[in-house]
């Protein structure tokens, strides 16, 4: 009774080094089917990410410049990133945008998913609305949003004049200004798919709770922040780590609203990674800059969950 | 009561203010469209074009190669949601019913490239695909985006609320696991295959950073790519741009609307999209 023949995979597990003929070859027929299963994905996983990741760190000791071999430098590209005041504003730009961004959205999404989280008409409309702009493509929204904040004619600035700001700022082509307009896009566009993992985290929150609360007298307030905010921790941890990932290889919506300028007042890292190595094709250098933005995103995640965990006990 | 009502009411007066806000960009690129260049940027504002110019939307095909990017973009758009559907179904059922050495560690790999931003090795890609000549072909892309991890973890999550009895059953009766994956478990995954297809066509559809990085010679261009183009090249007719805007967007609008319970049950159930 020991080794069950029968497709088992509990006592594949279990039981372990002294097991029967049969059951040995079980396991290894196992193994077989399910890689088999695996491997389709896998071969195009490997290759185009596993690999590449592991590549990565090599190609960031070496001088490539596309052409001919990659001589070894050792930390000749980190010292290198060091001195460079570009990497550093690049480094500082994608801070900035990250600290603003997060808790902008992630406020923003809260408060839409709490609004929407009841039974009132049109909630599946005004759901579909907030998520809308998520799903479209950043090159046509970015032009259009740098029609609106045109400083002179632009609706934005003209709405402004209207509340009696005479002359409104000039968004993206104010090294000042740039960063916001492009925070206000970021935020615009991505607080509705959080707002949905706030949705299904908040249908998770047990009524019962809520009524107990509600009988001993917690006002609203109180409900929210003892009752509702203490069920939502996984997915408020989970939006935070999102977020923050999101926040650091910002990218495409910079790329195409103002292509890292003013001068390089909305300059990020992935931006920096893309001119180094696309631009100017040293790979080399290129790799070293996007090793920090590896390890950043790694770091930050990790440490976001050892710190969550020590919160759970 | 009257603060229930009270309440309600602000609920919806704060809601309606949200989706205009939400909105507006959507309105004004529509609105644009149908307005003659030299009326895009007015004071005030036009809100509603007078008259309506529908030549845009008929230069547009002729001054772009609009034609081309669109068929590249379905092409690319339908090729990666197949694959991506069937590899990432395939591998959650090695994931999530089989059991044998190294299976946990490895789909801890595929959860932790999630982790990491594309941007940060898509330069070792590049010199990959270029070692193997896919570069500047629509291959690049296909191969880019169709093993994705996001696939065959949304797949897994979905298999595993699947009941294991029925598994076993099925074995009893003498079905193959390829069997049990055709006949069973795929059936009864209609909506997340719904979500896993819909969320890779829209992903591959709006994809602006792939297409730029690998496909150089104009007849390989996406929509997202020649719409780029596009604007850098006339930056200053507005109407025009946003006629192609707005035929980007359509098509992910009008599946975005028909799909929708899809989508919002797909990131809902996994919490992460591609």
């Amino acid at each position: 009774m020991a080794t069950v023949v029968t497709d088992d995979r509990i006592s594949t597990e279990r039981r372990s080094p002294r097991r029967s003929r049969p059951g040995r070859a079980l396991a290894r027929r196992n193994t077989l089917i399910g890689w088999t299963f695996i491997l389709p994905n896998f071969v195009g996983f490997a290759l185009l990410t596993l690999v590449p990741v592991i590549v990565l760190f090599y190609m960031s000791f070496t001088s490539w410049n596309v052409f001919g071999k990659a001589p070894w430098v050792g930390l000749a590209n980190y010292t290198r990133l060091i001195d460079d005041k570009s990497f550093h504003t690049a480094f500082l730009n994608t801070l900035y945008y990250a600290v603003i961004h997060i808790p902008l959205t992630l406020v923003a999404a809260l408060a839409l998913a709490l609004l929407l989280n009841r039974k009132m008409r049109g909630v599946t409309f005004f759901r579909t609305v907030a998520f809308f702009p998520y799903i479209t493509s950043i090159v046509a929204i970015a032009f259009v949003w740098n029609m609106l904040f045109s400083p002179k004619y632009g609706p934005i600035n003209q709405f402004l004049g209207l509340l009696g700001v005479e002359h409104g700022p000039g968004w993206t082509v104010s090294a000042q200004w740039s960063m916001p307009a492009v925070l206000i896009v970021g935020t615009w566009r991505e607080m509705g798919y959080y707002m949905l993992l706030f949705l299904a985290g908040l249908q998770t929150v047990p009524a019962e709770l809520h009524e107990a609360a509600r009988v001993d007298g917690a006002n609203p307030w109180q409900r929210f922040w003892n009752v509702t905010m203490p069920c939502l921790r996984p997915t408020t941890f989970f939006v935070t780590v999102m977020l923050t990932i999101g926040s650091f290889k910002v990218f495409d919506l910079i790329l195409v609203m103002t292509n890292g300028g003013p001068g390089q007042s909305t300059l990020v890292l992935s931006q920096y990674i893309y001119q180094k190595g696309f631009g100017e094709f040293q790979f080399g250098y290129a790799s070293a800059i996007s090793v920090v933005l590896f390890l950043l995103c790694i770091v930050v995640t990790i440490f976001q969950f050892l710190w969550n965990k020590r919160r759970e006990s | 009561m009257r603060t229930r009502v009270l309440g309600k009411t602000v609920g919806y007066v704060v809601l309606a203010v949200a989706s205009i806000g939400l909105l507006l960009p959507f309105f004004w690129m529509v609105i644009s469209s149908l307005k003659h260049n030299n009326d895009v940027f007015t004071v005030p504002v036009q809100w509603f074009p007078s008259p309506v110019v529908w030549h845009n939307y008929i230069e547009i095909w002729q001054r772009s190669d609009m034609t081309t990017w669109l068929r590249n973009t379905l092409l690319l758009a339908v090729v990666v949601t197949v694959l991506q559907v069937f590899t990432g179904s395939f591998a959650a059922y090695g994931f999530a019913r089989m059991r044998f050495p190294g299976r946990d560690i490895l789909f801890l790999a595929y959860i932790g490239t999630m982790a990491v931003p594309w941007q940060s090795y898509m330069i070792p890609q590049f010199v990959l695909m270029s070692k193997i000549h896919l570069n500047d072909t629509l291959w690049s892309i296909i191969a880019l985006q169709a093993f994705g991890a996001f696939g065959v973890f949304l797949m897994k999550q979905y298999f595993e609320s699947v009941p294991e009895s029925l598994n076993e059953a099925a074995r009893i009766d003498g079905l193959s696991e390829y069997g049990i994956w055709r006949r069973i478990m795929m059936p009864l995954s209609i909506p997340a295959i719904a979500s896993l297809t819909l969320l890779t066509f829209v992903n591959t559809w709006n994809d602006y950073l792939g297409p730029l990085i690998y496909l150089r010679s104009a007849q390989n261009w996406t929509i997202q790519l020649g719409l780029k183009t596009f604007i850098s090249q006339y930056n200053a007719e507005y109407a025009l741009i946003m006629t192609g805007s707005v035929l980007s967007v359509l098509p992910i609008a009008v599946i975005f609307l028909l799909g929708q319970r899809y989508f919002v049950e797909g990131i809902a159930s996994t919490g992460v999209k591609g």
